[in-house]
């Protein structure tokens, strides 16, 4: 457990971010260590795609379906979610804890002709600077920080009343110990072994409850699921058994 | 970062401006830049070249607002009838008789003239608020960068788009440029093709006859005429070219016999050799390749134009999806999508026609009747018969939405 000084400051644990330094340049590389987020990023953006397009009454066949969103990407790495984000129109914040992802994802945006705001800083500074948003995309986050229902408590001191908090993660059960760390880790070698620990994924029920207890209200869940024989993710409605992304608004 | 379109298509022929349209019609803006004038390709009187269109190919066509524009000029093709004939003989009784009344979807095909589907392509694209065609237009060099690519016009004018397209032909300078490799081999055949005015009525059928010569596929078109397709060794090939219109009918008469009552020439006479090329990769920086520029299989009889509208179908799919998302569409891991979805049709139809013509010598009556009357693509030797007529009518494989007839 972190000490309760540090807790007050941010929910980041020290270690994690020493991890993902190491492996910020190659965020870009879709061959490289992050190859699997780019396997799934595809099925990710659908989701998220829809999702903000259903809750905001917009159609994704316009030139800038998400003008006028304000948009928080955290934990937004090397800016996978962020770009596309930007390139529909959002105005977007991308923050992460990691320094050295910030200049990575700055360089690439500018090479990409887009603007986007990257900060290194954790979701509290953003609550101390006054910032709102519309959307948060909450992706791949919460099974690395130290305190989970702190963190999603921050998320709802970000949401404007009646915006979107989209939060994905992995499910805790043997399943998911086979997929997400044996499969993943040892056996494809998809991420560096101890990207993940097991003991802080969450399951869709309790993730549940700790968005409730944030007074945000859970509006959808969906799985993410891998096609070995497509080799491609696809959007499940009831296979939440390893990875799943849940959707929640502030009333 | 400013772009003249999101798209910038190289090549006018037809590839280009049915994935322009496919493309406009899914929000993208999109640039054709065609080297040959546009009247050139307009105003071309009737020339023999007519295309099988497969149902699916028909299919795309009416979902990109195309081919009620051009149906009232079609002929469907009801039934395909393979035949074992000898020269100067009358036709031997039926080999192969399929029709189209075994399968539900209605005709295995369409036959249609060159110059009314270009010049409904021409008239779509004029229309089209979102398609700038310039035509005359040579590109003498492409760039790429982080976030786009930029061609250079003869004319000095730089086009500056996300993404480029080579729909430029077998000899595609686009895929030249970007360093793209090709391999194909000449099968030592030619083929003639010429449209023949006839007596009696076709009823639709489209015929194949195998001779000692060489086959010879008929396939009919509107107002009682065909449109034939005539196999020979190149250098007789060459040779019968070479001859009057007399005499080449002379030799013709005896290979199609009299079923269809006299016959004469209607229209120019063309030669098409019986060749294969390949690009090594379908895809590159900011570039994705199409129709011959991807893999030019010969170009008689809408071979090569079915293979064609399949392309364009996976790579508008892939890249309208890709927008949604707002994905960058010139990624690499977009790209990919779209060379994966190509790559094992196009390798399958050049392995087995690799295979069947070296092992049996190009004799297979069905691989060659599915070739000459053009209207599939061969993804292996059909078992059954229901299947061969899918296949003919290109129903089968893992179709682009474009093709089945729905939007994407």
């Amino acid at each position: 457990m972190p000490s309760a000084d540090a807790r007050a400051e941010n929910t980041i644990d020290p270690a994690e971010v020493a991890k993902f330094e190491a492996m910020a340049a190659e965020w870009w590389d879709t061959n490289g260590k992050f190859k699997p987020l780019h396997l799934m990023n595809p099925c990710r953006l659908d989701y998220i795609t829809r999702q903000i397009a259903a809750e905001f009454d917009r159609d994704l066949d316009d030139a800038a379906p998400f003008a006028g969103l304000r948009v928080l990407d955290i934990g937004c790495g090397g800016g996978l979610l962020s770009e596309p984000m930007a390139r529909l129109g959002a105005d977007v914040v991308g923050a992460d804890a990691a320094p050295a992802n910030i200049p990575v994802a700055r360089l690439h945006a500018e090479q990409s002709g887009l603007t986007i705001d990257y900060r290194n800083c954790a979701a509290e500074s953003l609550i101390d600077d006054g910032e709102q948003f519309d959307v948060i995309l909450n992706m791949e986050v919460i099974e690395h920080v130290a305190d989970p229902q702190a963190f999603l408590n921050a998320c709802n001191q970000l949401l404007k009343s009646g915006g979107l908090m989209l939060c994905s993660t992995i499910n805790r059960n043997p399943k998911s110990f086979m997929m997400a760390i044996v499969g993943a880790e040892y056996v494809m070698r998809w991420l560096p072994k101890g990207t993940h620990e097991w003991h802080k994924f969450i399951t869709p029920d309790e993730l549940f409850n700790l968005i409730k207890t944030a007074s945000l209200t859970p509006v959808d869940r969906k799985g993410f699921v891998f096609n070995p024989i497509s080799w491609a993710w696809s959007i499940s409605d009831r296979d939440l058994s390893v990875n799943y992304v849940t959707a929640s608004t502030k009333p | 970062m400013t772009y003249d379109s999101d798209i910038l298509i190289v090549g006018g022929g037809l590839n280009g401006p049915a994935l322009a349209l496919a493309l406009a019609d899914g929000g993208f803006t999109v640039t054709v830049i065609d080297a040959q004038p546009k009247q050139n390709r307009a105003t071309a009187g009737f020339d023999g070249r007519g295309y099988a269109l497969a149902l699916a190919s028909q299919r795309l066509l009416s979902a990109i607002s195309v081919w009620g524009h051009v149906a009232q000029k079609s002929q469907p093709i009801l039934e395909i009838k393979i035949t074992d004939g000898r020269a100067g003989e009358a036709p031997s009784p039926w080999m192969l008789h399929f029709d189209h009344a075994e399968i539900e979807e209605g005709p295995m095909g369409y036959m249609l003239e060159d110059r009314y589907l270009y010049t409904a392509f021409l008239e779509a694209m004029t229309e089209h608020p979102r398609i700038t065609h310039l035509d005359n237009e040579k590109v003498i060099a492409q760039d790429v960068s982080a976030s786009g690519t930029t061609v250079t016009l003869a004319s000095g004018t730089q086009k500056r788009g996300r993404l480029l397209v080579g729909s430029d032909g077998r000899r595609s300078s686009t895929a030249e440029r970007a360093g793209i490799g090709r391999r194909g081999w000449d099968y030592g055949q030619t083929a003639l093709v010429c449209a023949i005015k006839h007596e009696k009525a076709h009823h639709g059928i489209a015929h194949q006859f195998f001779m000692p010569p060489g086959p010879l596929a008929i396939l009919p078109l509107p107002d009682n005429r065909v449109s034939i397709v005539w196999s020979e060794e190149t250098k007789t090939a060459e040779k019968i070219q070479a001859m009057t219109d007399d005499a080449y009918m002379d030799v013709l008469r005896p290979r199609f016999g009299d079923f269809l009552g006299d016959i004469s020439l209607a229209g120019e006479r063309f030669t098409y050799p019986l060749n294969l090329t390949i690009a090594k990769s379908f895809t590159a920086n900011r570039l994705a390749l199409i129709g011959d520029a991807a893999h030019g299989v010969h170009p008689i009889a809408g071979q090569g134009l079915n293979l064609g509208l399949r392309d364009v179908g996976a790579l508008a799919e892939v890249l309208i999806e890709a927008r949604r998302r707002g994905e960058d569409i010139g990624a690499e891991g977009v790209l990919t999508r779209y060379e994966q979805w190509r790559r094992w049709d196009v390798e399958t139809l050049v392995a087995a026609t690799d295979t069947f013509n070296k092992l049996f010598s190009n004799d297979n009556g069905l691989l060659r009747a599915v070739r000459d009357i053009g209207l599939g693509v061969v993804n292996a030797l059909p078992g059954a018969r229901r299947s061969f007529i899918r296949e003919a009518a290109g129903l089968t494989g893992d179709l682009p939405k474009l093709l089945q007839g729905r939007q994407i």
